[in-house]
């Protein structure tokens, strides 16, 4: 019987694999069989993450740049059966305290790195016809809001309404394109972050389900919207919030 | 020190700028909150090059205590 929740025969691309929710990713799709291209930034750490998944490759690439994601694009053989796009950033600052630099900053890392990345792989005819597109959204920015969050909301509101219109413009090849939109997920990027340890806490007690998310969590939400049991879903998101948008 | 406070005081809304002095305790301030200690650490970065954890702006208690650990850091 077939199992329409594998990703054998697949050839994934991971972006933002090295840590985190984009390794995580990798990790799960790698056990859901799928054949996985995984790329980031650190050499180091992307080994880390090639290492613990059966199989698959690995590709240097700076994605906040036209020129890394051409680089990136070029070095890839063949056509892809789904991309995940969880490169990204979280940057707490208020508002009047923010500058060009930052928005670009922001921007280039969490929105057009995706958005380019797309772009390239639709000009160059570089997806299968079936195939799946996964961005990674957030609850902030697009059902609510965080204090310090302005310009990081606004990233992950241009992801969400890029979606709607690609979604639509993809449908003919029969390649979807969908997001995940996770509550807050239990990473590194929170280990650096302007929050103190003890708000984390009294953060987690806020959701109805008494925690943050873990990563592969948002990692077998990823392997469900590439495999073929979502094959009529297109241009929307799941949303994975442990309840917290409830209340 | 001077260009400290006058920033430190620039992320306050309603507060008096008189107010602000080396040895002003602004925990104590009535407009005081997690938005305004985030906006000085902030500031903080960005005009200063140093990195507060929130715990080490919790244990300042003046104005000068902050000055000075931002000195110790440069």
């Amino acid at each position: 019987m077939n199992n329409p929740f594998t990703l054998e025969g697949k050839t994934i691309l991971v972006t933002g694999a090295s840590s985190g929710i984009g390794k995580a990713v990798a990790i799960q799709c790698a056990r859901a069989g799928a054949n996985c291209i995984i790329t980031a930034r650190n050499d180091a750490r992307l080994s880390d993450t090639l290492m613990t998944m059966d199989g698959g490759s690995k590709i240097l690439a700076d994605l906040s740049t036209k020129e890394g994601i051409m680089a990136l694009v070029e070095q890839i053989d063949g056509k892809l059966d789904g991309v995940v796009c969880a490169a990204g950033v979280v940057e707490t600052q208020v508002l009047k305290l923010t500058d060009e630099n930052d928005m670009q900053h922001l921007f280039n890392t969490n929105a057009f790195s995706a958005i380019r990345l797309v772009r390239e792989l639709v000009q160059q005819k570089r997806m299968n016809k079936g195939a799946s597109i996964v961005l990674i959204s957030s609850i902030s920015g697009v059902k609510c809001g965080y204090v310090g969050g302005s310009i990081y909301g606004a990233t992950k509101g241009a992801i969400e309404g890029f979606v709607k219109a690609t979604a639509l413009e993809l449908a003919p090849q029969r390649i979807r394109v969908n997001t995940i939109i996770p509550g807050m997920v239990e990473t590194h990027l929170l280990d650096h972050s302007d929050i103190d340890k003890e708000q984390i806490e009294a953060d987690k007690l806020r959701y109805p389900l008494k925690r943050y998310g873990q990563p592969e969590e948002i990692g077998y939400a990823a392997v469900y919207l590439l495999s073929d049991a979502t094959q009529w879903m297109t241009g929307t998101g799941i949303l994975i919030d442990g309840g917290y948008t409830l209340v | 020190m001077n260009e400290f406070i006058k920033n430190f005081a620039n992320q306050w809304d309603d507060t008096e700028p008189e107010v602000f002095t080396p040895e002003c305790e602004f925990h104590e301030l009535e407009e005081w909150g997690s938005l305004i200690g985030l906006a000085i650490m902030n500031m903080i970065a960005k005009k200063y090059g140093v990195k507060i954890a929130p715990a080490e702006l919790k244990a300042c208690v003046t104005i000068a205590d902050v000055y000075n650990l931002i000195q110790s850091k440069q």
